[in-house]
């Protein structure tokens, strides 16, 4: 018997470590080769990690939302025959040789903090000098982090010993609310349940500073029949994909003053021709042509704006106080996920025709639905649109992909009635809401830039002129 | 004669009735009530007052009858004292007179009117009232029907002759030699009692196995032993079949089947008290009924919209506290406050020798609820004032909630223990644990300092036993 370290492995260019984002396996599992162990994630993309060989896992090394090195040791396998570590090495000084992310991530600290408090907790109750044959239905006390059953333990620990052995206890069902008469002539007076407030006296009793707070919660709880008040919290950890768009989105806010510009698009005419070409069942080289969105267009109409206004096709290092203006025309359509916000890039757009945009974006939209996209599909944008389709509502404040310099956003379409001169007519209208870093571009520049692509977009003709 | 029209519209005078006027017309509710006697019912006239009234002076002159003969432990020797029980009678209606008009007072300042007469329903919103002067016609909104209870008579024991009520009983000119009293009930021994320590020769006949059946055997042990003290013979598991046709004894079938004579002289009938729902017409109306009661709801509402019901004519406990919380209920209700039946406690008491007081659950009740309890007892031989009145039997009991100590009952049997049912009824309203009992600074010496002791006998560390 022998012992296998899986390091992580080297999963992108330039990459020099990865989050840790799902474990497959538990220590004790039986895997075998090319079973996935783990997912950890780079900037974009969530890589599987497979077992190179048979064997049981006697040790993982990090934690969901560690970030890990790569290089580092992730697993250890129990391997039949000669493993890769000489023996006797123990896992910890191998961790530490291989100096497991010294960034110290909140997570391993969060987890020592609850150890600690469910310690405490665990002590208040031992020490509690009478047994609480209750809790179960109070949803404070159960709350998902055991630190506030230990607060609320230790702050009602004081009054609770010696004497009130069921402190706070909820009321069993069908018991008689316990409180004065006074205290049950307001409750009356008051149109207050008893049955439903919560009593902080000794053995529950309800007293009128209950009244007043149940009253500050608002009566019409009371009314409510069937109505329950809930007063759990679910403590989600920011993880993976989360956490990557939570810093990105953040960074973007923090750092660009956003300028968003909303103009009206008249797409009569672009939804005329659209429907002609979808109509049109040529047939493509080899393989069925994809229908056509609207997106290829807006993306052919960028690429003819960008023509005019290079400067908004660019990736702003504002550290360096550089700004990368692309000749390539990269651009990143956002789309959702189950996992959440992945931006796909379709890569050098300029050179694309209509068919050949609709077809890249179809298929990036797929890979990154499935979670297939590569790394390389998800990074190298230099401009970027955002189309909520049929949910894009009126208007958006779109956030900049940073560090990009401009953001197209894409809002519902809609008919609506148009003044003509004589008199309205029903039009297909459609807003765009685009952002721009306006460190760089001026409102100008940005007006210019929206209203050649409405020029363009309204008479579609001209997409295709050069 | 003219119709009147009020908003609320009592029926019976009783405390339910006048409690609920008072409080009405406090409230400013247009308020007629209607009685055919004297005002305060049952209660005043011919119930707890007068028969406490007699049960003092029996108490006093059982005293000084145990002083003469110089036998007394507290060195007092007296003439043997004698009774002139209709001097006896004549202060006891002082005092119900005081009161009656006391009652007419209150009723009069709170700006309620009185008709005196017997009520008819004609239907829910009208009543016809029989007065001296002619038929009067009120019509209500709303009507609240408080026509209390009335003793239950035997069919074989017609009240007649020397067959008698307690109504009766308050109200003789001489004491009786011999009396036989039916029915082992609180009320038969309360003036069976009162009347043995008269110097009557007293004998009670119950159908069941043991009198006073209501209360636990324990609690009622040191009254049985006052009994005897006192030499009242009671017969248990003995059915009364009527009087003897010289009409001098009381024929009895004992346990065993056979039949015996009881010699009497007077023959008290105390087998319970029924609610007064005839002769008003409640057939005008056609209310739901519990049983023989008028069935309620938590605001006493009967099923006829506007029509209120409260007192012995709802049910038992046939207590006049019961009504009079009730009557100011419903006053209340009728001048548009919110309010329902919550009272966690009806304290009840049994004015034998000693006196026996209940409030909330008993022991078995509180068994029989499934949860784990904790009892604590404290007699009343180790408190000081007990022994300082000669008054040593009896004890204080808490019955608590063993998991968070909540006190469910307080029972006390003991020489004027009456006096702690406003304790126990209001620690157990304001929902009272051991502790709050334990912690209260009881006065020494009282008898009161026995609940203290109880509770604290319920937590495990009682200090003077």
């Amino acid at each position: 018997m022998g012992e296998y370290v899986i390091k992580l492995p080297d999963v992108g260019e330039g990459v020099a470590e990865a989050e840790l984002v799902e474990w497959h396996v538990k220590i004790g599992d039986l895997v075998r080769e090319d079973a996935v162990l783990a997912a950890v994630m780079t900037d974009k993309a969530t890589v599987e990690i497979p077992s190179p060989v048979d064997g049981e896992i006697v040790w993982l090394g990090a934690e969901i939302g560690d970030t890990v090195a790569i290089g580092s040791p992730i697993v250890r396998l129990k391997v039949a025959g000669e493993g890769n570590v000489a023996p006797g090495s123990s896992p910890k000084d191998e961790t530490a040789a291989a100096e497991i992310t010294p960034t110290p991530s909140p997570s391993p600290q969060g987890g020592g903090e609850r150890a600690m408090a469910a310690d405490v907790s665990a002590k208040s109750e031992a020490g509690s000098p009478k047994k609480v044959p209750t809790p179960k239905s109070e949803p404070a006390l159960q709350s998902p982090s055991p630190l506030w059953g230990g607060v609320r333990g230790g702050g009602t620990a004081p009054t609770a010993a010696g004497s009130a052995p069921t402190s706070g206890a909820p009321r069993p069902e069908g018991e008689k609310p316990l409180a004065s008469p006074a205290v049950r002539l307001r409750a009356k007076e008051a149109g207050i349940d008893l049955r439903q407030v919560p009593g902080s006296g000794p053995a529950g009793r309800i007293g009128h500073e209950d009244i007043e707070a149940f009253l500050a919660r608002g009566p019409q709880l009371a009314r409510a029949t069937g109505l329950a008040r809930k007063d759990g919290v679910e403590d989600i950890k920011i993880v993976g994909l989360r956490r990557k768009i939570a810093e990105k989105m953040a960074l973007a806010k923090s750092r660009i003053p956003h300028i968003t510009y909303v103009e009206e698009i008249d797409v009569t005419a672009l939804e005329e021709l659209r429907a002609t070409l979808n109509k049109e069942k040529r047939p493509a080289k080899g393989a069925e042509r994809a229908k056509l969105t609207l997106l290829p267009f807006l993306m052919r109409a960028m690429v003819k704006a960008i023509a005019d206004q290079p400067n908004l096709n660019a990736v702003f290092d504002d550290e360096a106080g550089i700004i990368h203006q692309h000749e390539g025309i990269h651009i990143g359509i956002a789309a959702q996920t189950p996992n959440g916000l992945v931006v796909p890039v379709v890569k050098h757009a300029e050179a694309r025709d209509l068919w050949d945009c609709a077809a890249e974006v179809n298929r990036l939209a797929d890979a990154a639905k499935s979670g297939t996209a590569s790394r390389e599909e998800l990074s190298g944008s230099t401009i970027t649109i955002t189309s909520l389709g049929a949910m894009g509502g009126v208007a958006t404040t779109p956030v900049i992909n940073y560090p990009e310099v401009a953001i197209v956003g894409v809002n519902k379409m809609m008919v609506r009635p148009v003044w003509d001169g004589t008199q309205f007519i029903p039009r297909k209208m459609m807003n765009l809401s685009s952002s721009f870093d306006h460190r760089v571009i001026d409102g100008w520049d940005a007006a210019v830039f929206v209203q050649r692509i409405k020029a363009l977009l309204e008479t579609p003709a001209l997409i295709f002129v050069d | 004669m003219k119709e009147i029209s009020c908003k609320l519209l009592v029926i019976g005078a009783g405390p339910g009735g006048y409690v609920c006027a008072i409080r009405a017309g406090q409230l400013g509710v247009d308020t007629v009530i209607v009685e055919v006697g004297k005002p305060g019912g049952t209660c005043l006239n011919v119930g707890c007052i007068p028969s406490k009234a007699l049960i003092h002076a029996a108490e006093e002159f059982d005293k000084v009858a145990h002083m003469a003969g110089g036998k007394s432990p507290l060195g007092i020797s007296v003439a043997t004292p004698a009774l002139e029980l209709a001097k006896t009678v004549a202060w006891k209606d002082g005092i119900v007179s005081r009161l009656n008009s006391g009652v007419a007072g209150l009723l009069k300042k709170a700006g309620v009117k009185t008709v005196h007469g017997w009520a008819t329903f004609r239907d829910g919103k009208t009543v016809e009232v029989e007065t001296e002067t002619g038929s009067q016609v009120i019509r209500a909104e709303t009507v609240v029907i408080a026509t209390g209870s009335a003793p239950v008579e035997l069919p074989f024991l017609p009240f007649a002759g020397p067959v008698i009520s307690s109504t009766e009983a308050l109200a003789l000119s001489e004491v009786p030699k011999r009396l036989a009293v039916v029915g082992g009930g609180y009320i038969g021994l309360e003036l069976g009692m009162a009347f043995a320590k008269m110097g009557v020769k007293v004998t009670v006949v119950e159908a069941l196995p043991r009198v006073l059946a209501q209360y636990d055997a324990e609690l009622t042990r040191p009254v049985l032993k006052r009994l005897g003290e006192l030499g009242v013979e009671v017969i248990t598991g003995a059915k009364a079949k009527g009087l003897s046709t010289r009409g001098d004894a009381l024929l009895i079938e004992t346990a065993d089947g056979k039949n015996a004579k009881v010699a009497a002289d007077r023959i008290l009938v105390t087998v319970g008290r029924k609610p007064l729902t005839e002769g008003w017409g409640l057939e005008q109306i056609d209310l739901d009924m519990a049983g023989k009661f008028i069935r309620i709801d938590d605001q006493c509402r009967t099923s006829m919209r506007g029509i209120h019901a409260i007192g012995d004519v709802t049910g038992e406990p046939m207590l006049a506290h019961r009504a009079m919380a009730q009557g100011e209920m419903v006053a209340e209700i009728v001048a548009g406050h919110k309010r329902s039946w919550d009272k966690r406690a009806i304290p009840a008491i049994c004015f034998t020798d000693p006196e026996l007081v209940t409030a909330g659950l008993s022991p078995e009740e509180a068994k029989a609820l499934g949860g784990e309890i904790k009892i604590g007892q404290f007699p009343f031989a180790a408190n000081g004032r007990a022994m300082t009145k000669q008054g040593e039997d009896g004890f204080v009991r808490i019955v608590a909630r063993a998991d968070n100590h909540l006190v469910l009952g307080i029972q006390a049997v003991g020489q004027g223990v009456s006096e702690l049912s406003a304790a126990f009824g209001l620690a157990l309203e304001m929902g009272a644990r051991l502790e709050d009992i334990a912690g209260t600074i009881h006065a020494h010496p009282t008898q009161g300092e026995g609940f203290q002791e109880a509770a604290l006998k319920a937590l495990g560390h009682a200090l003077h036993i």
